[in-house]
């Protein structure tokens, strides 16, 4: 097929390895991008964030490996699946002994049945980029009834220069299990590289999933991520949003609630200095009855950074007796940082309980005061209170040899500590 | 108790409620042909026999406008009116000027009664001055002579045109310029009257000025524009009431309202709007289009105080431009839907200044199956040091057919400002009434008073004799609620 | 130990409230410093605390040897002055013990001491709010958050008996308290005296100086001392009120 060079979308793909065989997934997403256009910030979702720089350069699907040593995390004991630029390396890869859970690779899954599962999923320009091109995956499954007896991790690096990594996973819990992920990216020597991933999955009647992510990319790489996950009645979903990494990020999560008696929670830490771009899309859809949200973002902004925060809740019609929290909490550290905070609330049922809040200052005066006046430095002081600050999403990440890992990551990359 | 009456019963009779203002005046009427080109706009002009430079003022507009496109982003469905099938100028048939209340249209003097605001008793008992206007041409202004003896000019936006044009071309458009948005650029290019106030420096203006808009002919649109002016140091309070009768059309109304709030000085702009909403089953009513925008130099303060409870679809965003150091800008709103009605409505606080604060207080109901939204947006720019804001926005749901929207966007580049902002969507709380009713209130007046209660810090803003005209208007919801 | 020379001191705003104060505070002793609303009382507090808004215009502040105004507020802190907030601040998300172990270090590290181990520190988190009667678990909480008033003032007791400071400035401790909690607040205090600190009490009542016996009672009132006497001033005042002092320098 010749290329259209007036395409951005076909031009940003041109230097992409083509796949070697071009399943329906595929293929329908192909189609789907055919006419499609990069969003620029006059589209509502996309108004406080410019991708224009960032899909003009060229970026290739480039297999290579990496050392992973200074990713893993210590104690973390987990299943180790380790991707470097969007593809699955088995080698650094370890799958421990565990009845709960079975681990496959997206492209030996059953053509049909992995079309059926993605199927009706809502797609943007970038997870369709994601998926007519994706390099490597897995799909994760965790048994009827079981506890998965490790937590996942996949650990995502970008390694050298323009590179883009696209790859895609799906988590499937099956009724009534449980299961932690852990998701971690990471890069080296990896300027003007890009993060394209998807992670997706289905949260089935009483099964209880918990996902933490923590990006720390380096800051001359940008990152895109679409979330989406659908959970069925009785389920547990939580996600913890980590990201102090990469010049330009946007978290994509959507939940579609489709059962009664859900709960769902999201929540979300971003600290941002220099130039770096933050952004967090969320969106939770609730269908049906007596389920309850929770959403809380806090953003820490330093240097020239911008952070933008854009929650939606939608409740829909006959969705009765849903309590839904949204909070979004800056704090600026810097004249020249910024933040765009847009939570939102659409409700199409009346018994309704929702609530959100959102609020943008700086460190509170008075406190740092009271702090000085018991003979703490005035640096020390704003650490603390910036610790103080973001510390309830941390205390989200109950596993505690990540959570020992993240205290790690502040005290090196902000000297911050808790 | 078996005939205790609950919020299905409220909501029902809300859907119940009929419009109580729905009537047509029967005074003649001189309407121009349906249809907008330039020569619709000269004609326009011409009949007001304007000066050149407004006409050219207008026709830049129009030629603007012809280069816009509807906007689409509000949370409201509704079929795009043709605005070739509107007639943009419909004056009341007597093209003479009224000297005094006495010359006044007798029929026109029971409309105003219908309306329940007999001009004669409101010029005795409230001291309001009332600026009257029909189908966009301004019929009336009372208490002309007390106001001029300050220095003050109230009067009917043609007539400062033509005896105040340097005040009218120094201030007009630079507020709502006519590039702006669609709706305000089609208003620039054919207004046809609106009111027009200036108060001089240091003058407190001694009453509330008031206005009354009303869209009276059939398959007409109204395109009023007002302007305020308060100079240096001066203060206004400035109220606005519309309605519209019943008819199975839609009407467009499309206002624009201009503030300008020089050093030292305030003003307050109380609306209470209740355009015709369309009939129960979603039929007729007025698409209410409004560009309202005030801007504040040093120290100024402007506030908006709006009771919405009229118009099919509402699209209305008064806003604030703090430019000057300390100055404030406020907004308090209520806004009830309820059928078919939709309404997407809240404010807008720019932040250019030091130590500029702005509030925002909003409380939407809704009833029936209407949709309800609140878009806001507070954005403090780099140069506004120590700014303040503070949002509420509660949104209250009567009916489980109904929407309630909460859209704000926050916007700040400041690291010293300070801004919260907060939002509840709920049902009235049976734990409310339950309280009540165990102090010994029936379900009713809890209701009543909930909602009341609900609203109170809004109508609080409003001079008196106003927030009793709102409050009565809010209870039309309410009475007859006995089950 | 403290000596304040003709202090002159103004808000941002350019309004002067302390208009040539002196003062005189001795190891072991302790002084009252009462007057009506608006005299200046809590300015002075602020003032000597490091406090940002304040300008001193004039005067010198002596803190055994050193220039106190030269100081920042945590280098004063360092030095041995305590400041018990009149309204003590919520600290959102920040521990009560983390934030004092943070404070202890800071302070041991500049006086050259070594960090304090963990488990000195939880024994004398255990007598200091044992002191107090604070609970133990409102150490664990966040700093003020969610306290009751008087939970907040025995809170800057229990600080107070932490960091063992020279000087201590109680600035309306007991306003807000019931009779129970003021008792205890004034045990407290009376248990951290020694020959070798000193405090500053800065009331507008005479109730709490029957549970703290000062040494010297000082009228404060238009941003000067402007009559010191013994703890019986201080009955005098209850009695009379603040105007007659006036009266009597008027003559």
């Amino acid at each position: 097929m010749e290329l259209v060079l007036d395409n951005k979308v076909l031009e940003f793909v041109s230097d992409f390895k083509k796949p070697e065989t071009i399943s329906k997934v595929r293929k329908q997403a192909l189609d789907a991008l055919n006419g499609m256009d990069f969003p620029t910030t006059r589209v509502e979702d996309w108004k406080y964030t410019r991708v224009g720089k960032y899909v003009k350069k060229k970026y290739k699907q480039v297999q290579a490996t990496a050392n992973v040593e200074d990713y893993t995390i210590a104690d973390l004991n987990a299943h180790q699946l380790v991707f470097v630029n969007g593809y699955y390396d088995e080698s650094l890869s370890t799958i421990k002994e565990d009845d709960a859970i079975s681990v496959h690779k997206i492209e030996e899954l059953d053509e049909e049945y992995y079309s059926d599962i993605v199927d009706g999923t809502s797609e943007n320009v970038f997870s369709l980029i994601n998926k007519a091109y994706q390099t490597g995956g897995v799909f994760i499954q965790v048994k009827k009834n079981k506890k998965a007896n490790f937590p996942i991790h996949f650990l995502h690096v970008l390694e050298g220069e323009e590179v883009i990594a696209n790859a895609r996973h799906f988590v499937h819990m099956e009724t009534g299990s449980k299961a932690e992920v852990v998701a971690t990216y990471h890069s080296n020597n990896s300027e003007n590289s890009f993060t394209n991933v998807v992670l997706e999955g289905h949260v089935e009647s009483n099964a209880s999933l918990t996902i933490n992510k923590l990006q720390s990319e380096a800051k001359n790489v940008f990152h895109i991520s679409n979330e989406l996950f659908v959970q069925d009645e009785s389920s547990n979903f939580l996600i913890n949003t980590i990201t102090t990494g990469a010049l330009m990020t946007r978290n994509g999560l959507e939940v579609i609630v489709e059962g009664e008696n859900c709960h769902t929670e999201m929540n979300g830490a971003y600290l941002g200095t220099e130039k770096q771009h933050m952004d967090n899309h969320t969106l939770i859809d609730q269908l049906y009855s007596n389920c309850t949200s929770s959403e809380s973002y806090k953003g820490v902004m330093d240097g020239k950074s911008v952070g933008v925060f854009n929650g939606k809740v939608i409740v829909r019609q006959d969705a009765q007796k849903i309590a839904a929290y949204q909070s979004n909490k800056n704090i600026l550290l810097s004249k020249t940082a910024s933040v765009n905070s847009k939570p939102e609330l659409e409700i199409y049922a009346d018994d309704v309980r929702c609530s959100h809040g959102s609020t943008i200052g700086e460190l509170d005066e008075d406190a740092i005061f009271y702090l000085r006046a018991r003979g703490i430095s005035a640096a020390s002081a704003k650490q603390l209170l910036v610790a103080g600050f973001i510390g309830d999403v941390l205390d989200k990440v109950e596993n505690e040899a990540l959570r020992t890992n993240i205290d790690e990551l502040f005290l090196n990359d902000f000297g911050w500590k808790f | 108790m078996s005939n205790t009456y609950t919020e299905e019963d409220l909501a029902k009779n809300l859907q119940e409620q009929e419009y109580k203002y729905g009537f047509t005046s029967d005074f003649k009427s001189d309407t121009i042909p349906v249809g907008l080109n330039e020569d619709v706009i000269r004609l326009i002009s011409s009949k007001k026999e304007e000066p050149l430079w407004l006409l050219e003022k207008r026709l830049q507009a129009y030629r603007a406008w012809t280069t816009m496109v509807e906007p689409d982003w509000a949370h409201v469905n509704y079929p795009k009116p043709d605005f070739q099938a509107i007639s943009y100028y419909s004056a009341p048939g007597q093209t003479k000027k009224y000297e005094s209340w006495d010359d006044v249209d007798p029929e026109m003097k029971e409309t105003m009664k219908k309306l329940g605001i007999s001009m004669e008793e409101q010029q005795r008992l409230t001291g309001t001055a009332v600026d009257f206007v029909v189908d966009s041409v301004s019929v009336a202004t009372s208490f002309k002579k007390k106001l001029g003896e300050l220095g003050i000019i109230f009067c009917s936006f043609s007539e400062a045109v033509e005896n105040h044009p340097e005040l009218v071309k120094k201030y007009m458009g630079t507020v709502v310029p006519h590039t702006d948005n669609f709706y305000a650029a089609l208003n620039s290019a054919v207004f046809t009257d609106g009111s027009f106030c200036y108060i001089p420096k240091g003058v407190r203006c001694p009453m509330e000025l008031s206005t009354y808009f009303r869209i009276n002919e059939g398959g007409t649109g109204q395109f009023e524009r007002t302007l305020v002016v308060a100079d240096e140091g001066s203060y206004v309070s400035y109220l606005e009431g519309c309605t519209a009768p019943m008819r199975d059309e839609n009407q467009l109304h499309a206002a624009v309202v201009e503030l300008v709030s020089l050093d030292n000085a305030e003003i307050k702009y109380s609306t209470v709007q209740n355009w015709y909403p369309g009939d129960k089953n979603g039929v007729g009513g007025v698409f209410n289009f409004v560009t309202k925008r005030g801007l504040c130099e040093k120290n100024a303060k402007i506030s908006w105080t709006q009771v919405e409870t009229g118009s099919a679809v509402t699209w209305k965003y008064p806003s604030c431009i703090l430019k000057g150091d300390n100055s404030i800008g406020e907004f308090y709103s209520v806004a009830v839907t309820n059928h078919f009605q939709q309404a997407d409505t809240g404010s807008k606080m720019i932040h250019l200044g030091k130590n500029t604060s702005s509030t925002i207080i909003s409380k939407g109901i809704s009833a029936g199956q209407s949709q309800n939204a609140y878009r806001g947006l507070v954005q403090i720019h780099a140069s506004a040091d120590n700014a303040r804001n503070r949002s509420e926005c509660d949104s209250l749901l009567l009916s489980d057919r109904s929407g309630a929207h909460t859209f704000p966007y926050i916007e700040c580049k400041n690291s010293t400002a300070k801004i919260e902002h907060e939002a509840t969507t709920s049902k009235i709380g049976e734990d409310q009434i339950f309280y009540c009713q165990q102090r010994g209130i029936d379900s009713e007046k809890a209701i009543g008073l909930i909602v009341n209660g609900y609203c109170k810090e809004v109508l609080n803003h409003m001079p008196m004799e106003f927030a009793v005209e709102a409050q009565k208007l809010l209870e039309i919801s309410l009475e007859n609620s006995v089950g | 130990m403290l000596t304040i020379k003709n202090l002159h001191a103004s808000v941002e705003e350019g309004q002067e409230i302390l208009k040539g104060l002196n003062l005189e505070v001795k190891a072991g002793e302790v002084h009252a410093i009462m007057g009506p609303n608006g005299s200046g009382k809590s300015t002075l507090a602020s003032v000597l605390a490091g406090k940002d808004g304040y300008e001193v215009t004039e005067g010198s502040v002596d803190f055994d040897g050193v220039d106190l105004l030269d100081l920042e507020a945590e280098d004063r802190a360092k030095e041995g002055m305590f400041l018990a907030f009149q309204y003590p601040v919520e600290i959102p998300g920040v521990s009560n013990v983390n934030f004092l172990r943070t404070a202890m270090n800071e302070i041991r590290e500049y006086r050259n001491e070594d960090k304090m181990s963990a488990k000195d520190f939880l024994a004398k988190v255990k007598e200091a709010s044992n002191l107090v009667e604070l609970d133990n678990k409102l150490a664990s909480r966040a700093v003020n958050v969610g306290f009751s008033g008087g939970e907040k003032k025995r809170n800057e007791i229990f600080q107070m008996a932490m960091l063992e400071p020279k000087l201590a400035i109680l600035d309306e401790t007991d306003s807000g308290l019931d009779i129970d909690a003021l008792r205890i607040v004034s045990e407290g205090v009376n248990k951290l005296r020694s020959k070798d600190n000193a405090v500053i009490l800065i009331t507008h009542y005479q109730r709490l100086l029957e549970y703290i016996k000062p040494d010297f009672v000082h009228v404060l009132s238009a941003g000067k001392i402007i009559k010191t006497g013994g703890k019986e001033l201080a009955l005098e005042l209850e009695e009379k009120g603040y105007d007659w002092i006036n009266e009597e320098i008027a003559q």
